[in-house]
Formats: structure tokens, sequence, C-alpha cells
């Protein structure tokens, strides 16, 4: 397998009708976004979105069952292969730099900003500005009361958050089981630990809702709650999409699998996910320690 | 070199399709190289209309031809455009055609990928440019956009300048994952990382940086779109935040950013000089320490763009030395190329000349940028028509003579047809006269003071202002002597040879010119140029 040519594929549409997809995704989002603000309406920039979206997952069903039709029909060598995981590893990076940009963002406003204005260290004289605002971490009482009212209470690190923590870490253990037996190729085993990977990301994804809606209705712990929510929402945000985006992978794979799609010693797009899945999870680790706990 | 036909299971490889077709649905590295070099140079011309209408209003102190409103778009819109428009692109160009065929491969690692990351930007540019056209007008706040200018004060446009700058991340993000790839997994049996042209090397590293921050960017204008809509406090005090958050972000991104456009010009002109010195390059594995020490430095200077923004000393002392190191690997790339030249039986054919004048006047942006490095010094030139010198120098004459060189290096190779000498001789003085003319004098103005970003000036600035504008728009206008010259070395031309150069090396030049719509079906055999004393006689 290893001699043969690289695959190189002929002409396709798939990529001009997602660059398409996304601009309407990006256009239309722009435009609802923009009317939300000055209240006029939005439903030109919705529909936009939507038929973006849709066509988009329309595209990306239609490319990858084309992948996986080439790669049944034995076109890809081991370069090939080689290439996917060149690709997935360094698309896993970008992720990570992505997250490095609002762990790097807290880190900042923890550690220099907020002191700065509570009137401590080098650039303490920023203190002039809300004289007698009080540097704290979790910051409770912001600079501009009236402008951000900050949040009345905290999450508890030791209930939901501990909870979720343990769900993901041991989904991260579920999925590699998985991995390992559809390598000794016993498929209903392959099925039965995917599918309790994917309930564990859901049952992830039910509490996150459940802790922000406990956020948003009994803690005032919102989007607007000064930059301890600002930091709060965007981190745990972005993760729980990603953890939604995983879940809907992982639920793929299974659908795969199903399907009697890969073989034992053959299975990058199983594998990916995998790694995407543990990336993700490594991701929580970090935010129940910087986020939640310390 | 084995025959160009394969059997085994490769479909469809056939020469390329008729019509439109070709183009949108490629996912040949050839024709994607193609077209993001032709959207570049599109690009480079919009820029440049907003740059020259900049220039126009600069004429002559007081406020002839726009109003300030839009003169602020003008600068917003012409550094956005240049930067991810025309000189990002341009490489991307470059690394599509070039790489495949130096590292001996078939075609990028992820064709239809790459098809992708080319078809975003025309998308993504019609979305910026169309908030020219948009009620508040188009972003206003440089291209740096500093909150709270792009926050608070910005025009209703940002949201979709926000969502362009996303679509351009994915675009670069996905077009670095092909390079990486193409380097690390498709080079031809037996040649070794070391044994890489330098060009593709240059880009290696890019690629890698290229991954590495434009998720950062797409962070940060992220919190931007929170902030302005969504009630997010990252950037106002008023809620814990600190707008200089935003400026250490942004440069978090934005440093290793300039290194992007600089390392593949780097790569080039390590190409061209050994080619037309017929001599091989000088110090082949310190250029490629140099080069990767330079990435890794590029993320530890951030802040020398923020001196005056109120820093701690101590970040001040230490973002200014680091800075300063940075003068050290760059020192050793531009002695390798004078050494490489030193001795070398030269020859000025145009790419020669846009490398040599490379070689000078990217020094010069490179010792300006030395001085604003020192910080106490850096207090005041900040913000001024220095800083503006400065960076023109490393990106016009830097990455932008470059991008000259290697069109005019490899036209004959790309076409079949050589270019016309004497008309590129002739574009290449009139761009090296005019870019000086219009660069050189912004020195003075900002050392006796004038700031940048206004429509308007004191009346001592009177003088060098009517020089540069006649610099821009002799330049400018010269680039049409280039337009002419590709379009003309595409209908006909000498037929090139193979080799081209008498001087050249490399697999590239191992194909015929123009290279056959799929070549190296079959890996080449590999010998190292680098190691033998291949002198490309």
């Amino acid at each position: 397998m290893s001699s043969q040519a690289y695959y190189v594929p002929a002409q396709s549409r798939w990529p001009i009708l997602a660059s398409v997809s996304l601009f309407l995704m990006a256009y239309g989002a722009g435009a609802l976004i923009n009317a939300l603000s000055s209240d006029s309406g939005g439903l030109l920039g919705l529909g936009l979105l939507l038929l973006g979206a849709l066509s988009m997952g329309l595209i990306l069903v239609g490319w990858f069952g084309h992948v996986i039709d080439e790669s049944g029909q034995g076109l890809y060598s081991d370069q090939m292969d080689r290439s996917f995981r060149w690709g997935m590893s360094w698309f896993i990076f970008s992720e990570v730099m992505f997250f490095a940009a609002f762990f790097g963002t807290l880190f900042y406003v923890r550690v220099l900003a907020v002191p700065w204005l509570g009137g401590e260290g080098e650039k303490g004289v920023s203190n002039m500005l809300w004289q007698g605002f009080e540097a704290t971490w979790p910051l409770m009482n912001t600079p501009d009361m009236k402008a951000f009212p900050g949040p009345e209470g905290l999450i508890d690190p030791l209930h939901l958050p501990l909870l979720n923590t343990l769900l993901l870490l041991s989904s991260s253990v579920t999925v590699t089981v998985a991995h390992y037996r559809l390598k000794q190729n016993r498929r209903p085993q392959v099925v039965l630990w995917l599918l309790l990977t994917v309930a564990l990301g859901c049952a992830f994804l039910v509490f996150q809702v459940l802790e922000y809606i406990e956020a948003y209705q009994e803690l005032g712990l919102t989007l607007q709650a000064g930059v301890y929510g600002a930091t709060f929402f965007i981190l745990t945000g972005f993760h729980g999409m990603h953890v939604t985006l995983g879940t809907l992978m992982l639920f793929i794979i299974l659908l795969r699998v199903l399907r009697g799609h890969f073989a034992p010693d053959h299975h990058f797009g199983f594998e990916a996910v995998s790694w995407y899945w543990h990336f993700v999870d490594v991701v929580w680790v970090g935010l129940f320690l910087f986020v939640y706990l310390i | 070199m084995g025959s160009l036909e394969q059997t085994v299971s490769s479909t469809d490889h056939h020469g390329p399709a008729k019509g439109i077709t070709r183009w949108l649905y490629t996912t040949n590295h050839k024709d994607i190289g193609t077209l993001y070099l032709l959207f570049s140079l599109n690009m480079f011309f919009i820029g440049g209309c907003m740059a020259l209408t900049i220039r126009a209003e600069l004429f002559q102190p007081g406020l002839q031809l726009i109003m300030p409103e839009f003169f602020n778009q003008m600068t917003t819109m012409h550094g956005l455009i240049m930067v991810f428009g025309a000189v990002m692109p341009a490489f991307v160009g470059l690394a599509n055609w070039m790489i495949p065929m130096m590292v001996g491969a078939p075609d990028m690692a992820l064709p239809r990928m790459n098809n992708w990351s080319f078809w975003i930007l025309p998308f993504a540019f019609s979305m910026m440019l169309s908030t020219l056209l948009m009620e508040g007008g188009a972003p206003n706040f440089g291209w740096t956009f500093y909150a709270p200018l792009s926050t608070t004060y910005a025009p209703p446009s940002v949201t979709f300048f926000i969502f362009a700058v996303h679509m351009m991340g994915i675009s670069s993000i996905m077009g670095a994952i092909n390079v990486i790839a193409t380097i690390l997994n498709m080079r031809a049996p037996g040649m070794k990382l070391m044994d890489m042209p330098l060009f593709v090397w240059t880009w290696l590293i890019t690629a890698f940086l290229l991954i590495a921050v434009m998720p950062v960017l797409a962070g940060v204008v992220t919190m931007m779109l929170m902030d302005i809509h969504f009630g997010t406090s990252f950037f106002d005090a008023a809620g814990g935040g600190d707008p200089v958050l935003f400026q250490h972000v942004f440069w978090f991104f934005g440093h290793p950013e300039v290194y992007i456009m600089i390392l593949p010009a780097f790569g080039v002109v390590s190409e061209i000089i050994p080619t037309f010195a017929r001599k091989r390059l000088f110090g082949y594995t310190s250029m490629v320490y140099a080069t990767a020490s330079i990435a890794v430095l590029s993320f530890i200077v951030w802040a020398h763009h923020m001196f005056t923004v109120g820093l701690p000393l101590v970040g001040e002392l230490f973002f200014m030395y680091t800075t300063m190191l940075i003068a050290v690997p760059t020192g050793v790339k531009v002695f390798n190329w004078v050494a490489t030249m030193f001795r070398g039986s030269m020859t000025f054919e145009t790419p020669m000349l846009f490398s040599l004048a490379f070689v000078v006047l990217f020094t010069i942006g490179g010792f300006s940028g030395l001085m604003l490095a020192i910080a106490p010094a850096d207090f005041q030139y900040h913000d001024t028509y220095f800083v503006v010198a400065h960076f023109h120098y490393v990106l016009v004459p830097g990455s932008v003579f470059s991008i000259m060189a290697a069109a005019y290096y490899w036209l004959p190779k790309w076409t079949g047809h050589m270019y016309n000498e004497a008309m590129g001789k002739l574009h290449f003085w009139l761009s090296f006269i005019g870019v000086n003319v219009t660069f050189f004098p912004m020195h003075f103005l900002g050392l006796a003071g004038m700031p940048r970003r206004i429509p308007d000036y004191a009346l001592q600035f009177a003088d060098f202002n009517m020089v540069a504008t006649f610099g821009a728009f002799l330049f400018g206008f010269s680039q049409l002597i280039f337009v002419y010259n590709v379009i003309s070395c595409i209908r006909s031309g000498k037929k090139a040879t193979a080799r081209v150069w008498e001087g050249s090396h490399g697999l590239e030049w191992t194909l015929p010119s123009p290279p056959p719509y799929h070549s190296f079906t079959e890996s080449p055999t590999f010998t190292r140029p680098h190691r033998n004393d291949d002198r490309g006689g």
C-alpha cells in the first residue's frame, strides 16, 4: 500500500459551495447581531444565517461522505493517512491557541488589570478612576456597579463543575476503551462504549445548561456582570460549543460504526474524533482549575 | 524523473477542465496558486488606490479632497487590505505554486481543502469592502483596531469587519495546515529537512506562526464582538477589564504576523541571490536556525508596540531587550546574503535587482526598527510618521519587492515564456525610486513630530509631504508596467528553457517550462544541492 501513488482528487464542487455557505453564515450573523443591537428586526440576517448553516451542514455531509467513499475504495495510501494526521494535529493546535487567548485574558485580568484598578502594584495609580474600588477575585464588586452590576453569588466548584469534571474525564476513558475494542474488532463493544461516551457528553451539556440557568437566574452571574462574568462565560461557553461539536462528531462516528465502517487497522476518522475529544477534555481540566476552583 | 502518466487508481488525471469551472472546482496547486496571486494583485491595486487617496489628501496641508472621517476609513482599509489581502495571499500563492514542485510532490497534501482556503478570501474581502457602502461608513479605527475606538466608538459596520476577519483566519489556518502537511509528508524520497530549499523552510516556519496566532486574532475579535453587542467588559475598565488588554492580545497576534509577512520574503531572496551570484547560498544551516530563532522570538516581543501605553518598567525593559535580540538572527541573514554575493559572478536581471534592493532597503527598515525598539527613544517616535516610514520600509521594499522578485524569477517557469527584461528593469528602477521618494522623507517628518493617521498637518511638514505624494504616485503607476509585462509574458515572449536561469538549481527547474498540469505524479530522484559542490554552473 505504501508504494501506491498519492491520491490527488479530481475537481470538486464542495469547497466553493462551502465558501458560499460560510459567507452566508458570516453575513447573516453580522446582519442579525447588528439588527438585534439596534432593535430593528433581523429577519433577513436570521434567514441568511439559517440558510448558510443548513447548507453548510449538507455540504459537510456530502464532502465527508465523498471522502469516506474514496477511503472505502482504497484510494488512500499510508502517506495520505499521514497527511490527515498532520492536518488534524495542527488543527487541534490552532484550537489550543484559540483557548490560550482566553486563558491569557483571564490571567492578565486577574493578576494585573484588576489589582491595578484596586490601587495595588506598579500601575495602581489607575485607582484614581474609581476611588474606593477594592480589587478582589472573583470580582464581586465591579468598579462601576451601575454599568456592570457584579454577581451576587458564584458557582460552587464542588457541585456541578466537579461532577462535570468526573463526567468528562470518564468519557475520555470510555472513548479510549471503544478505540481498543475497535482495534480488536469487537464491534458490539465498540458500539456500547461509544454510546456511553456520547451519553456522558450529553450529560455534561445538560449540567452545563443547568449551571448557566442557575448563574443567570439565581446568582446574577451574567455576561454583563463585569469581567469575571465575561471571562467565565467566554471560556465555559466556547468549551461548551466544542463539547457540543465533539458529541455530535462522536454520534456520527457511532452511526458509522453501526453501518459497518472502520477496519481494525484503518480508522482515522475514529481516531481524529477521539483526539478532538481528549483535547476538549484537557481544556476542561484547565477550566475547572482556573475558572472554578482556584 | 519518471513518466508523468500514472496508472494506479488516481482518477481523472488529465489536463485542466474548460471554462470557469476549472477555477471554481480546481484541486490543482498550480491553478490555486495562480488564483491566489491574481487575487493578491487585485487587492494590491485596490489597497494602492486607497493609499493614493491618502497621499493625495496629504499633498498639501488643510483639507482638500476628503473629509477626516473618510480619511480614517481609508487608512484602516488600506492597512487591512494590504496585510490580509495583498501580502499574505501573495505568499500563499507562491507557496502553492512552488512548494510541491520544490519538494517533488504531486500536489499539496490536501487539495480540496486548498481550494476552500482560497475561495473563502474573495467572499471575506467582498464583505470587508462592502462596509464602505454601509451606514456609518467602513471601519475607521486603524488596521490595529484598538479598543475602545473599535468597540465603544466604532461604526455599526464593525460587526461585518469582525466576521470578515474570522473568515480570513479560517482561510489562513487551513492554508497553513496544508503547507505544513505538504512539507512534512510529501517530500521526494531522500530529501531530508535540511536538504529543503530555503523558501520551503521559511514557509514551514511561517505556517507554524500562522497556526499559532491566527486563532488569537479570532479570539480578540470575538471579545470585541462580545463587548460591543453582548455587554461584556473585557476592554472596559468600568467592569474590571482593561483596554490595554486588547493591545496585548492583538499584538501577541500582530508581532508574529509581521514575521508571517517577511519570513517567506527571506526565503524568496535566499533562492534568488545564489542563482544570480552563481554560488550556493552561504551558511544554509545558519539561515535555517536564524529563521527559526526569529520565529521563536516573535512570541516574546509583542509589547514593544505598546511602550507608551503605560507598562510596568520591568515590562518595558524585557520587551526592549528581547526586541533588540531579534537583530542578531536578522543580522546573520543579511550577512549570509552579502557573503553569498561575495566574489560571485553576478548578473543583474530583474529578480536580482529586486532582491538586492530588498537586502538594502529591508535593512534600513530593520535599523529604524532597532531605533524604535529602544523604549525611551520610542516615547518620541511613537505614533509618528517615523513608525509609518519604518514599517513601510520593511513591507514595501521588503515583502512587496520580494514578491515582485519571485514573480519575475518564476514567471518563465510558470508561463513557459520569458518576460520582457527591459520592461522589467524599467519597472524595478521606477519602483525603487518611487518607494524611496515616498517613504524616506517620512523618517524626517516623524522625527520632526508629525503624527500618523491625520488628514491635516502643520505647515512645517508641507514640503516633505508633497515629495512623498509625488513618490507614491510614481510608485503606484509604475506597477502598471508590471501588469503589462505579466500579461504579455503569459501571452507571448521568448520560449523559456526548463532551467530558465543559468545558475538555477532545485527540483522545480528539472520540470519543463511551463510544467505539466500534474507534475511529479511519480517521485523524482533527489540529489542534494546543498551538500555537494554544486555551484549551479
